[in-house]
């Protein structure tokens, strides 16, 4: 068990006004789950991922992970879980702009003592796993919106985290580029990646195994993405637009094939540079 | 932790190329904002150069009168004043030959006396010509050895002959021959054999001399006779200091000896005053060091306070740098860095900036010192900055950056990287 959160609750304060962002949120994820969360804007979906990457930490409740009771830990230790743990993948990609493409993806190494020996060499290694492995030295500002995704992709997994946190990670990115993030995200998981993406894009939520619906600070729905209703209807309203898509194929359970679809090979990318 | 420390001399040099890197990326921002850092090192590089550069030249001075003299003289005690004049005081003869055969560290000695006076050779007539009488030992003292002829011996003064010793300025003046040796001269109407010529030597510039004219050196005994009442003293050489006694202690040793040699000559009881005094050249030395000291003191007060301007100006330029890079800071804490870590990374980065500062002040500084160098006629050519007031300039330039950029540092430290990550 990777993730398990019982009784979750986080309460702000605004002035004297008292806002419960999360209202005794359950939920258990598993080793090598795909799994994405939705919900509208003020549901409590980033407040969630923000607990389930310990970046804040919930007024009531538990957050084990793997096993590890994370609630209620101070801030140094913390860090080190996510430095070690979570894998983070932002919408606006957030890479270093004077730094190189392996520099970035060395950045979370360098905070970890037992990495940080042959840092180069694993950067290395993970920029050719999300294929740009010819771009280690390119600036981020040298590279298109994807490729820069990539990299953000590199960097999360450089330390080998328990999960990959994704916020809105294809936010930022045209549809091309978005079918190529999603088909790296799939790949990762078919290699035994649990991962969890918050979105609000049913295209990206589709891929996922099962998604996680969110409103006003309570699980509304959690159920496998091939049983989820509004995904289903949102796919029959895509498909009657489209003939092909990513929601032609039943999203299960079933393997994801590990070789890239053909025409969205990610070594391959058009309007990189120049 | 532990293990976190293991990580901090990677993570430093990351910080230092780092904070080099955004150096690089903001020139003009960079330099202005160090400025005060700047102006203040180069100052007190210049200052510590200049004040090098004038201790070597009274140094010089000092050394061209010769550091291991001593000099002697008679004076009246202030409540003495009215039952002693200044010739019941006066030193003599009898006590030169006791301090040359009693005091240790008194090598050799000359009593010496001086006067303004009248010289006529074959042609000309000078008044107020440099007339003194000495010991033998004077030739060594002053290190002026004869060019010509033979110095003043013991005979001479012995017998209160009436020779001479004049220097080569004063054949110019008395308009003598190439070889005056064996030529006479008369002193106030008395008549001198000249013996013998000496150079002529310039007197140290800090001392009013440079414009040095006619002098003549006759036997002490011969212009005693000539005239008692002049005012007399001795002028002594110390000893040579060893590995193991310094010139400080040589010149004590010898004004005890000569205080203890001079006192039971004269009789003094305990509560008796001196009725002499003496002067060393090494004292005149340490006032000059105090002075410099002084001097130092004073102009680091003035660069404490450029350096302050100059620290406020590196906190202001941090603390923009950590709101443009807040961001930067949320990502670096979500991606596992410990608060204490960039706390590091920004003191870091203070530090670094106040020591690019540093350098470029030492480098202006060393520059002024060169150029003052190259000033003809300027006391100053053996000014130069001496190590270790570069290593204090670079240690107090750090020392700002630690000071403030710790403010700035704390509050990139305490950044919520949830918060910061959303920063527009």
């Amino acid at each position: 068990m990777t993730i398990e959160i019982r009784r979750l609750e986080k309460t702000y304060r605004v002035g004297e006004e008292r806002v419960h962002a999360l209202r005794g949120v359950d939920l258990t994820i598993e080793r090598n789950e795909f799994v994405a969360i939705m919900g509208s804007s003020g549901s409590g979906k980033s407040t969630l991922m923000n607990i389930l990457g310990c970046l804040d930490q919930p007024t009531g409740g538990e957050y084990l992970l793997n096993g590890q009771r994370v609630d209620g830990m101070d801030t140094g230790r913390l860090s080190s879980v996510r430095n070690r743990e979570i894998g983070f993948i932002f919408q606006s990609f957030e890479l270093l702009p004077r730094a190189t493409a392996l520099a970035n993806v060395m950045l979370p190494m360098l905070y970890d003592p037992r990495k940080m020996f042959g840092a180069r060499r694993r950067a290395r290694t993970a920029l050719e796993l999300v294929g740009l492995g010819d771009r280690v030295s390119h600036r981020p500002n040298q590279l298109s919106g994807g490729q820069r995704q990539r990299v953000a992709v590199a960097r999360a997994l450089a330390n080998e985290p328990t999960i990959l946190l994704a916020d809105e990670p294809t936010g930022n990115l045209d549809s091309q580029t978005t079918v190529e993030i999603i088909e790296l995200f799939r790949r990762l998981h078919a290699a035994g990646q649990t991962i969890v993406v918050v979105t609000h894009e049913e295209e990206v939520a589709g891929h996922a195994e099962r998604i996680v619906r969110l409103r006003d600070g309570e699980i509304m729905s959690d159920l496998a993405a091939s049983a989820d209703p509004m995904h289903l209807e949102w796919r029959r309203a895509m498909g009657a637009s489209m003939n092909e898509g990513p929601g032609t194929e039943p999203a299960s359970r079933e393997p994801v094939p590990t070789q890239p679809e053909p025409g969205v090979e990610p070594g391959v990318e058009e309007g990189s540079l120049s | 932790m532990m293990s976190s420390l293991l990580t901090l001399p990677l993570l430093l040099g990351q910080s230092v190329a780092s904070a080099l890197g955004q150096i690089w990326a903001n020139k003009v921002r960079a330099t202005l904002t160090t400025l005060g850092i700047i102006i203040g090192v180069a100052s007190v590089i210049a200052v510590i150069g200049g004040l090098q550069g004038m201790r070597g030249y009274v140094l010089k001075e000092f050394e061209q009168l010769g550091a291991r003299k001593m000099w002697v003289w008679g004076t009246v005690p202030d409540e003495l004043r009215n039952t002693l004049n200044y010739a019941d005081v006066r030193v003599h003869v009898g006590e030169a030959r006791l301090l040359g055969e009693h005091a240790p560290s008194v090598e050799t000695l000359t009593p010496m006396t001086q006067l303004g006076g009248d010289v006529r050779s074959a042609s000309v007539t000078k008044t107020g010509v440099d007339v003194r009488g000495v010991w033998p030992a004077w030739h060594d003292i002053e290190d002026r050895q004869v060019v010509r002829g033979r110095p003043i011996t013991d005979g001479d003064v012995d017998n209160r002959l009436q020779v001479c010793v004049i220097n080569d300025k004063a054949i110019d003046e008395l308009r003598l021959s190439s070889d005056p040796v064996g030529g006479f001269l008369l002193v106030n109407g008395r008549r001198f054999l000249i013996v013998g010529v000496v150079e002529t030597k310039d007197e140290p510039g800090i001392f009013g001399g440079g414009e040095s004219e006619s002098e003549l050196i006759i036997p002490f005994s011969t212009h005693k006779m000539m005239n008692p009442y002049t005012g007399t003293w001795f002028m002594t050489r110390l000893t040579e200091p060893t590995s193991e006694r310094t010139m400080d202690e040589v010149s004590a040793d010898a004004q005890a000896e000569t205080r203890f040699i001079m006192r039971k000559n004269r009789g003094l009881g305990a509560d008796d005053e001196d009725t002499f005094d003496m002067a060393v050249l090494q004292s005149a030395i340490q006032q000059f060091n105090q002075v410099a000291g002084v001097i130092t003191a004073g102009a680091g007060a003035v660069v404490s306070i450029s350096l302050l301007v100059g620290g406020i100006g590196i906190m202001n330029i941090m603390l923009v740098s950590v709101s443009e890079r807040t961001r930067e800071i949320g990502l670096r804490k979500a991606l596992g860095a410990p608060p204490w870590l960039v706390l590091v990374q920004f003191l870091v980065e203070a530090v670094v900036l106040c020591m690019v500062g540093g350098l470029i002040g030492i480098a202006i500084g060393q520059g002024l010192v060169e150029a003052s160098k190259r000033i003809p006629n300027f006391p100053l050519e053996h000014a130069g900055v001496p190590g270790w007031a570069i290593v204090l300039a670079l240690a107090f330039s750090a020392g700002v950056g630690v000071i403030f950029g710790m403010l700035p540092a704390i509050k990139a430290a305490q950044l919520n990287p949830i918060d910061a990550l959303r920063h527009e």
